[in-house]
Protein backbone atom coordinates (compact mmCIF):
# COMPACT_ATOMS: atom_id res chain seq x y z
CA UNK A 1 0.00 0.00 0.00
CA UNK A 2 2.82 2.28 0.48
CA UNK A 3 4.61 1.79 -2.69
CA UNK A 4 1.95 3.80 -5.12
CA UNK A 5 2.30 6.71 -2.30
CA UNK A 6 6.18 6.08 -2.28
CA UNK A 7 5.73 6.52 -6.45
CA UNK A 8 3.52 9.61 -6.04
CA UNK A 9 5.88 12.05 -5.63
CA UNK A 10 8.47 10.81 -7.63
CA UNK A 11 6.41 10.62 -10.46
CA UNK A 12 4.69 13.94 -9.90
CA UNK A 13 8.05 15.15 -9.92
CA UNK A 14 9.14 13.87 -13.38
CA UNK A 15 5.74 14.66 -14.68
CA UNK A 16 6.16 18.10 -13.51
CA UNK A 17 9.38 18.44 -14.81
CA UNK A 18 8.24 17.53 -18.44
CA UNK A 19 5.22 19.26 -18.09
CA UNK A 20 7.31 22.20 -17.49
CA UNK A 21 9.61 22.16 -20.04
CA UNK A 22 6.74 20.95 -22.45
CA UNK A 23 4.87 24.33 -20.65
CA UNK A 24 8.26 25.95 -21.61
CA UNK A 25 8.43 24.87 -25.28
CA UNK A 26 4.66 25.34 -26.06
CA UNK A 27 5.03 29.10 -24.47
CA UNK A 28 7.92 29.87 -26.62
CA UNK A 29 5.94 28.28 -29.85
CA UNK A 30 3.01 30.17 -28.99
CA UNK A 31 4.59 33.37 -28.05
CA UNK A 32 5.82 33.20 -31.69
CA UNK A 33 2.51 32.74 -32.86
CA UNK A 34 0.93 35.27 -31.43
CA UNK A 35 3.19 37.69 -32.17
CA UNK A 36 1.41 37.29 -35.62
CA UNK A 37 -1.93 35.82 -35.02
CA UNK A 38 -3.28 36.33 -31.83
CA UNK A 39 -1.90 39.84 -30.46
CA UNK A 40 -5.19 41.45 -29.81
CA UNK A 41 -5.89 38.59 -27.68
CA UNK A 42 -2.54 38.69 -25.07
CA UNK A 43 -2.73 42.51 -25.32
CA UNK A 44 -5.99 42.98 -23.85
CA UNK A 45 -6.11 40.17 -21.79
CA UNK A 46 -2.96 41.20 -20.39
CA UNK A 47 -3.57 42.69 -15.98
CA UNK A 48 -1.04 45.45 -16.65
CA UNK A 49 -2.92 46.42 -19.83
CA UNK A 50 -5.91 46.39 -17.60
CA UNK A 51 -4.19 48.06 -14.46
CA UNK A 52 -3.31 51.09 -16.86
CA UNK A 53 -7.13 51.14 -18.20
CA UNK A 54 -7.96 51.56 -14.90
CA UNK A 55 -6.10 54.35 -13.18
CA UNK A 56 -6.75 56.07 -17.04
CA UNK A 57 -10.63 55.58 -16.17
CA UNK A 58 -10.68 56.66 -12.61
CA UNK A 59 -8.40 60.16 -13.85
CA UNK A 60 -11.58 60.70 -16.19
CA UNK A 61 -13.82 60.09 -13.91
CA UNK A 62 -12.31 62.47 -11.55
CA UNK A 63 -12.34 64.98 -14.44
CA UNK A 64 -15.65 64.77 -14.99
CA UNK A 65 -16.90 65.14 -11.30
CA UNK A 66 -14.53 68.14 -11.24
CA UNK A 67 -14.92 69.74 -14.57
CA UNK A 68 -18.85 69.32 -14.91
CA UNK A 69 -21.79 70.93 -13.64
CA UNK A 70 -22.87 70.14 -10.18
CA UNK A 71 -25.34 67.50 -11.25
CA UNK A 72 -24.11 64.33 -10.81
CA UNK A 73 -22.06 62.21 -13.73
CA UNK A 74 -25.25 61.12 -16.11
CA UNK A 75 -24.40 57.63 -17.27
CA UNK A 76 -23.28 58.90 -21.04
CA UNK A 77 -20.67 60.97 -19.39
CA UNK A 78 -19.19 58.25 -17.87
CA UNK A 79 -19.40 55.74 -20.97
CA UNK A 80 -17.96 58.91 -22.81
CA UNK A 81 -15.04 59.23 -20.25
CA UNK A 82 -14.78 55.12 -20.45
CA UNK A 83 -14.56 55.05 -24.67
CA UNK A 84 -11.57 57.83 -24.36
CA UNK A 85 -9.46 56.19 -21.80
CA UNK A 86 -10.16 52.49 -24.17
CA UNK A 87 -9.29 54.84 -27.03
CA UNK A 88 -6.32 56.15 -25.23
CA UNK A 89 -4.76 53.26 -24.02
CA UNK A 90 -5.13 51.52 -27.49
CA UNK A 91 -2.39 54.56 -28.42
CA UNK A 92 -4.41 55.10 -31.77
CA UNK A 93 -3.05 52.04 -33.03
CA UNK A 94 -6.39 50.54 -34.92
CA UNK A 95 -8.77 52.64 -37.27
CA UNK A 96 -11.50 52.59 -34.09
CA UNK A 97 -9.37 54.07 -31.72
CA UNK A 98 -8.41 57.17 -33.76
CA UNK A 99 -11.97 57.61 -34.58
CA UNK A 100 -12.94 57.43 -30.84
CA UNK A 101 -10.46 60.12 -30.17
CA UNK A 102 -10.88 62.44 -33.48
CA UNK A 103 -14.75 62.41 -32.49
CA UNK A 104 -14.06 64.23 -29.11
CA UNK A 105 -11.48 66.62 -31.38
CA UNK A 106 -13.73 67.25 -34.04
CA UNK A 107 -16.30 68.69 -31.70
CA UNK A 108 -13.69 70.82 -30.09
CA UNK A 109 -12.18 71.95 -33.21
CA UNK A 110 -15.77 72.65 -34.80
CA UNK A 111 -16.30 75.51 -32.44
CA UNK A 112 -13.35 77.59 -33.55
CA UNK A 113 -11.38 76.46 -36.60
CA UNK A 114 -11.23 73.56 -38.74
CA UNK A 115 -8.32 71.85 -39.15
CA UNK A 116 -7.42 69.19 -41.94
CA UNK A 117 -8.43 66.08 -40.27
CA UNK A 118 -4.90 64.27 -41.54
CA UNK A 119 -3.04 66.67 -39.69
CA UNK A 120 -5.08 66.73 -36.33
CA UNK A 121 -4.39 62.65 -36.94
CA UNK A 122 -0.80 62.94 -36.97
CA UNK A 123 -0.76 65.04 -34.25
CA UNK A 124 -2.69 62.76 -32.34
CA UNK A 125 -1.07 59.19 -33.35
CA UNK A 126 2.19 60.42 -33.64
CA UNK A 127 2.98 59.38 -37.17
CA UNK A 128 2.10 60.58 -40.48
CA UNK A 129 -0.18 57.26 -41.50
CA UNK A 130 -2.83 59.07 -42.54
CA UNK A 131 -3.03 57.89 -46.23
CA UNK A 132 -4.55 54.51 -46.51
CA UNK A 133 -3.28 51.68 -48.97
CA UNK A 134 -5.67 50.77 -51.17
CA UNK A 135 -7.37 47.41 -50.54
CA UNK A 136 -8.60 44.84 -53.40
CA UNK A 137 -9.99 41.94 -52.62
CA UNK A 138 -10.06 39.25 -55.29
CA UNK A 139 -12.07 36.33 -56.12
CA UNK A 140 -14.42 36.00 -52.67
CA UNK A 141 -16.11 32.65 -53.15
CA UNK A 142 -19.32 33.10 -51.80
CA UNK A 143 -18.51 36.40 -49.98
CA UNK A 144 -19.77 38.18 -52.60
CA UNK A 145 -23.73 36.82 -51.68
CA UNK A 146 -25.11 40.50 -50.53
CA UNK A 147 -26.93 38.51 -47.18
CA UNK A 148 -22.40 38.63 -46.62
CA UNK A 149 -22.33 42.15 -47.62
CA UNK A 150 -24.90 43.36 -45.61
CA UNK A 151 -23.70 42.16 -42.62
CA UNK A 152 -20.42 42.91 -43.44
CA UNK A 153 -22.00 46.76 -43.97
CA UNK A 154 -24.00 46.31 -40.33
CA UNK A 155 -20.67 45.03 -38.81
CA UNK A 156 -18.52 48.49 -40.40
CA UNK A 157 -21.29 50.41 -38.72
CA UNK A 158 -21.00 48.95 -35.70
CA UNK A 159 -17.37 49.48 -35.28
CA UNK A 160 -16.41 53.28 -34.60
CA UNK A 161 -14.72 54.23 -38.13
CA UNK A 162 -15.31 51.79 -39.88
CA UNK A 163 -18.04 52.69 -41.98
CA UNK A 164 -16.46 52.86 -45.51
CA UNK A 165 -13.65 49.95 -44.63
CA UNK A 166 -13.40 47.00 -46.71
CA UNK A 167 -13.96 43.94 -45.53
CA UNK A 168 -10.73 42.07 -44.12
CA UNK A 169 -10.23 45.94 -42.15
CA UNK A 170 -13.36 45.41 -40.81
CA UNK A 171 -12.68 41.74 -39.78
CA UNK A 172 -9.36 42.83 -38.53
CA UNK A 173 -10.60 46.15 -36.34
CA UNK A 174 -13.33 43.65 -35.32
CA UNK A 175 -11.10 41.56 -33.33
CA UNK A 176 -9.45 44.36 -31.77
CA UNK A 177 -12.30 45.91 -30.67
CA UNK A 178 -13.98 42.95 -29.27
CA UNK A 179 -10.98 41.81 -26.81
CA UNK A 180 -10.85 45.68 -26.18
CA UNK A 181 -14.32 45.76 -25.23
CA UNK A 182 -13.73 43.01 -23.19
CA UNK A 183 -11.27 44.35 -21.10
CA UNK A 184 -13.23 47.65 -20.53
CA UNK A 185 -16.56 45.56 -19.65
CA UNK A 186 -14.26 43.63 -16.94
CA UNK A 187 -12.56 47.13 -15.55
CA UNK A 188 -15.95 48.63 -15.14
CA UNK A 189 -17.25 45.59 -13.40
CA UNK A 190 -14.53 45.34 -10.76
CA UNK A 191 -14.35 49.36 -10.33
CA UNK A 192 -17.91 48.87 -9.71
CA UNK A 193 -17.81 45.97 -7.15
CA UNK A 194 -15.55 47.71 -5.86
CA UNK A 195 -17.66 51.37 -5.24
CA UNK A 196 -20.78 49.56 -4.55
CA UNK A 197 -19.03 47.17 -1.31
CA UNK A 198 -17.22 50.22 -0.38
CA UNK A 199 -20.68 52.16 0.05
CA UNK A 200 -22.94 49.03 1.36
CA UNK A 201 -19.94 48.30 3.99
CA UNK A 202 -20.39 52.64 4.96
CA UNK A 203 -23.26 52.49 7.13
CA UNK A 204 -22.45 48.94 8.84
CA UNK A 205 -18.68 49.03 9.38
CA UNK A 206 -18.13 52.62 10.22
CA UNK A 207 -21.02 53.69 11.65
CA UNK A 208 -20.22 51.14 14.11
CA UNK A 209 -16.55 52.06 14.63
CA UNK A 210 -17.69 55.95 14.87
CA UNK A 211 -20.28 55.09 17.61
CA UNK A 212 -19.46 53.14 19.86
CA UNK A 213 -22.59 52.11 21.91
CA UNK A 214 -22.16 53.35 25.55
CA UNK A 215 -21.86 49.78 27.62
CA UNK A 216 -21.86 51.01 31.20
CA UNK B 1 11.38 39.38 -64.58
CA UNK B 2 8.22 40.93 -65.03
CA UNK B 3 6.74 37.58 -63.69
CA UNK B 4 8.85 37.84 -60.57
CA UNK B 5 7.64 41.49 -60.05
CA UNK B 6 3.89 41.02 -60.20
CA UNK B 7 4.84 37.91 -57.61
CA UNK B 8 6.38 40.35 -55.59
CA UNK B 9 3.14 42.80 -55.67
CA UNK B 10 0.74 40.40 -55.25
CA UNK B 11 2.32 39.10 -51.97
CA UNK B 12 2.28 42.77 -50.99
CA UNK B 13 -0.43 44.57 -49.00
CA UNK B 14 -2.21 45.68 -52.05
CA UNK B 15 -3.97 42.11 -52.91
CA UNK B 16 -5.96 39.70 -50.01
CA UNK B 17 -6.53 36.92 -50.91
CA UNK B 18 -8.99 34.77 -49.58
CA UNK B 19 -6.92 32.36 -47.25
CA UNK B 20 -6.27 35.88 -45.44
CA UNK B 21 -9.93 36.46 -45.64
CA UNK B 22 -10.76 32.65 -44.11
CA UNK B 23 -8.20 33.14 -41.87
CA UNK B 24 -9.58 36.47 -40.23
CA UNK B 25 -13.58 35.03 -39.94
CA UNK B 26 -11.88 32.22 -37.96
CA UNK B 27 -9.41 34.25 -35.55
CA UNK B 28 -13.09 36.20 -35.38
CA UNK B 29 -14.84 33.09 -34.48
CA UNK B 30 -12.65 31.91 -31.65
CA UNK B 31 -13.39 35.62 -29.78
CA UNK B 32 -17.09 35.24 -29.66
CA UNK B 33 -17.74 32.94 -27.18
CA UNK B 34 -20.85 31.46 -28.68
CA UNK B 35 -18.86 30.00 -31.49
CA UNK B 36 -15.61 29.03 -30.01
CA UNK B 37 -17.07 25.09 -29.23
CA UNK B 38 -18.31 24.51 -32.55
CA UNK B 39 -16.37 23.51 -35.11
CA UNK B 40 -14.60 26.02 -37.32
CA UNK B 41 -15.57 24.45 -40.77
CA UNK B 42 -19.20 24.11 -39.94
CA UNK B 43 -19.91 27.84 -38.88
CA UNK B 44 -20.28 29.79 -42.15
CA UNK B 45 -18.91 33.34 -42.86
CA UNK B 46 -22.32 34.78 -42.51
CA UNK B 47 -22.89 33.17 -38.98
CA UNK B 48 -19.75 34.21 -37.71
CA UNK B 49 -20.22 38.18 -38.72
CA UNK B 50 -23.80 37.74 -37.18
CA UNK B 51 -22.61 36.30 -34.00
CA UNK B 52 -20.22 39.22 -34.01
CA UNK B 53 -22.48 41.72 -34.68
CA UNK B 54 -24.69 40.92 -31.59
CA UNK B 55 -21.59 40.18 -29.33
CA UNK B 56 -20.90 43.33 -30.62
CA UNK B 57 -23.88 45.30 -29.80
CA UNK B 58 -24.44 43.24 -26.02
CA UNK B 59 -21.11 44.70 -24.98
CA UNK B 60 -22.26 47.85 -26.02
CA UNK B 61 -25.48 47.50 -23.56
CA UNK B 62 -22.99 45.86 -21.06
CA UNK B 63 -20.95 48.80 -21.08
CA UNK B 64 -24.06 50.86 -20.95
CA UNK B 65 -25.55 49.21 -18.23
CA UNK B 66 -22.23 49.81 -16.23
CA UNK B 67 -21.64 53.55 -17.05
CA UNK B 68 -25.42 53.87 -15.39
CA UNK B 69 -24.62 51.64 -12.22
CA UNK B 70 -21.09 54.23 -12.14
CA UNK B 71 -22.76 57.12 -12.81
CA UNK B 72 -25.14 56.37 -9.51
CA UNK B 73 -22.30 55.22 -7.42
CA UNK B 74 -20.43 57.77 -8.34
CA UNK B 75 -23.52 59.91 -6.92
CA UNK B 76 -23.85 57.84 -4.10
CA UNK B 77 -20.54 59.74 -3.03
CA UNK B 78 -21.86 63.30 -3.00
CA UNK B 79 -22.96 62.01 0.80
CA UNK B 80 -21.24 63.45 3.36
CA UNK B 81 -20.03 60.35 5.12
CA UNK B 82 -16.56 59.57 6.46
CA UNK B 83 -16.97 56.65 3.79
CA UNK B 84 -17.47 58.73 1.31
CA UNK B 85 -14.54 61.48 2.02
CA UNK B 86 -12.02 58.65 1.97
CA UNK B 87 -13.26 57.27 -1.18
CA UNK B 88 -13.29 60.10 -2.65
CA UNK B 89 -9.67 61.49 -1.61
CA UNK B 90 -8.27 57.80 -3.20
CA UNK B 91 -10.06 58.62 -6.09
CA UNK B 92 -9.26 61.94 -6.92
Amino acid sequence: MSSPLAEIPVASSERSRDYRRKKKKKAQVQSRDQHHSEPYNAKWKSESQQKLYSSKLVQALSQVRLGGTAAPPRGRTVREAADRALAFVAKGRTRWSRAMLMNRVKLRFRKQRRPGSASVMAALTGSSRSKKPKVRVLRLKGKNLPAVQKKVKVLGRLIPGCRKEPLPVILEEASDYIAALEMQVRAMSALARLLSSAGSSSSSGIDRISDPSPNV
Amino acid sequence: MSSRRSHSRQSGSSRITEDQIADLVSKLQRLIPELRNRHSDKVSASKVLQETCNYIRSLHKEVDDLSERLSELLASLETDSDQAAIIRSLLM
